[in-house]
């Protein structure tokens, strides 16, 4: 079983972001064999989103997401452009998400804005952050203005992105990058680093 | 089983009058609700540090000498005393000095609760923080056990030929709690020597504080210290408490609104279900601190945070009155059930116990081996003197 998790930051119903979400999803979809899907819409979430940013801890919903982005095989995450950028909203799901979940991680880079304009934003927003997350970004991001939606050119890069991250999720087996995945929190719980190297460490200035 | 508060000495508005009190008035304010925490029968107080406005927090050695001196029986701590920035050479000088003042009431509770900007004004690096903690607790360990330390680490100078003075109280150094949120590594550190963990559970809900816990008592088992449910587990709390369940509602829930921490965030009843905060009836809260055993098992110290969020001092006696009342039936309750093997928390006559007695360890001094001198004749010697003028 592979799995998927599609985050989507619209904000209006419906949504243009979650419409190209959807054309993302069901293209990865047809090209994967026995794939399950989770959707996360960031709008439900923003409450717990903020109150985490200021308790430290996620509400439940928000633990949920959180769980299933840590399990998935693959992503694929959507954002408005506000201001030349990804929209706030979708940078806070990112910002509040433990250091090192999407190590080795695959994700597709989308976007949405009123004009064509604003299309480079995959290159110099959106791709540079998940370069730092450490995740696997897709060499195709797909960016949808409104007109977009009216031609047939916005499937052929939907088919495009969606065929290359069903790629990299069937390539990219999490066993083989668990390696080198940074120890999260849960990791420790589940297995301490015992004492005596800690003591090391601590001695020797790691 | 131990009941009793702790104190982060915040000085915050109180968002209903929009008043702030004085450094002076919250300093007196703290020693008077731990001469209330002694008057309703609880078993301990235990103070911050911090060294930074808004808290008073700063010299907790200090507040607690001077509480000593005014209580009888309450057991002095601290939450958290900074293992990462305070030297351990004072750390081991000052609460031995507190033991002997107060006859063995004092331990101690190790954390990391530092903002980054404390770190540089002590010399320290927060990146190195678990470093700071192990490495440093380490050498704590060795000042008290031991009466003559060479010591060489990463950060602070070493020590040669060193006695840190005085020497514990019986020859026992206080028992030892280390407090952390989210850290394993600390959990590890506790299990490792044997001493106690204790979770603040006031700010993260109580499946966290669960898994901390739970991975503290096996690594307890397997260090050989005693069994899983032998292990001392510390929680934190709070509470606000009315007669009347709607009224305590009413009347915290601005306090809650703006507190320094996680105010202007989730509302007051996502937070009291999320984590353990229990405002209600004095009912309420006996119920709810009972049902803390069902996720971490009997435990030995329950600490309750009640002056914060600019709770005016009137408010905060009262509330303290409503504990002593509830006190009785939480002791009652905490004890049923109890398996016979697991233990209370240690307290110095049962540390003293089980060191075979008490012994005077005091080092007295003799002249330094390289020069026959000892510090006393230095000054006396004409050569220096004349050397220094």
């Amino acid at each position: 079983m592979t799995r998927l998790v599609v985050i989507s930051a619209g904000l209006s119903n419906p949504s243009s972001t979650t419409l190209l979400a959807e054309r993302l999803t069901a293209a990865t979809v047809e090209a994967l064999e026995d794939v399950e899907v989770t959707h996360v819409e960031l709008r439900d979430l923003a409450h717990q989103l903020t109150d985490q940013l200021l308790t430290g801890f996620p509400g439940p919903g928000l633990a949920a997401a959180q769980e299933a982005v840590r399990e998935a095989d693959g992503l694929i995450v959507v954002t408005p452009v506000f201001s030349a950028s990804y929209s706030g909203l979708f940078k806070t799901f990112f910002d509040v998400l433990e250091t090192g979940t999407l190590d080795g991680t695959p994700v597709l880079v989308a976007a949405t804005a009123g004009t064509a304009r604003h299309s480079l934003v995959l290159e110099h927003a959106l791709r540079p952050l998940f370069a730092y997350l450490h995740a696997v970004v897709v060499p195709t991001g797909v960016f949808a203005a409104t007109d977009d939606f009216a031609g047939t050119d916005l499937q052929t890069r939907v088919d495009r992105a969606a065929g290359e991250l069903a790629a990299l999720m069937g390539k990219v087996s999490r066993v083989d990058t668990a390696v080198t995945k940074r120890r999260t929190v849960d990791d420790e719980l589940a297995a301490v680093t015992p004492f005596e190297e800690l003591l090391r460490q601590a001695s020797e200035g790691r | 089983m131990q009941f009793g508060i702790f104190t982060v000495g915040d000085v915050t508005t109180d968002p209903t009058t929009g008043r702030t009190p004085t450094e002076h008035e919250r300093i007196k304010a703290t020693v008077a609700i731990a001469q209330k925490a002694e008057d309703i029968g609880l078993d301990v107080f235990a103070t911050g540090e911090h060294h930074n406005p808004p808290f008073i927090a700063s010299n907790p050695t200090a507040t607690l000498a001077y509480i000593g001196a005014k209580t009888e029986n309450l057991i002095l701590s601290t939450a958290t005393t900074l293992i990462t920035t305070t030297d351990p050479v004072l750390i081991a000088e000052d609460y031995a000095k507190i033991q002997h003042l107060t006859d063995g009431r004092v331990d101690l509770m190790m954390g990391r609760g530092n903002t980054g900007p404390v770190y540089p004004w002590f010399g320290k690096d927060i990146r190195q923080g678990i470093n700071l903690a192990i490495e440093n607790y380490a050498l704590l360990r060795r000042l008290w056990s031991e009466d003559v330390v060479n010591w060489e680490g990463r950060f602070r100078t070493p020590l040669q030929g060193y006695t840190s003075t005085p020497r514990p109280l019986d020859g026992v150094a206080p028992f030892v709690w280390h407090g952390s949120i989210r850290s394993p590594e600390i959990a590890e550190q506790a299990a490792y020597y044997g001493d106690g963990f204790f979770h603040n559970h006031i700010f993260w809900p109580a499946g966290h504080t669960q898994q901390m816990v739970d991975l503290y008592r096996r690594r307890f088992e397997h260090y050989g210290h005693g069994a899983y449910d032998e292990a001392f587990v510390g929680l934190g709390g709070q509470f606000f408490m009315r007669k009347n369940s709607q009224d305590a509602v009413d009347e915290f829930r601005p306090y809650f609104d703006n507190a320094p921490v996680y105010g202007h965030g989730p509302s007051l009843e996502d937070f009291t279900e999320a984590t353990p905060l229990t405002v209600g009836s004095p009912q309420q809260v006996l119920e709810r601190t009972l049902g803390f055993r069902d996720y971490v098992g009997h435990y030995q110290r329950q600490l309750f945070l009640v002056d914060h969020a600019g709770l005016p001092l009137k408010t905060v006696l009262e509330q303290l009155d409503l504990l002593g009342e509830i006190l009785p039936d939480l002791r009652k309750g905490m004890a049923e059930g109890r398996p016979a093997n697991v233990p209370d928390a240690p307290t110095h006559a049962s540390l003293v116990a089980a060191a075979g007695g008490a012994k005077d360890s005091t080092v007295y001094a003799e002249a330094d081996s390289a020069t026959g001198h000892r510090a006393e004749d230095d000054v006396q010697d004409e050569d220096y003197l004349e050397a220094t003028v």
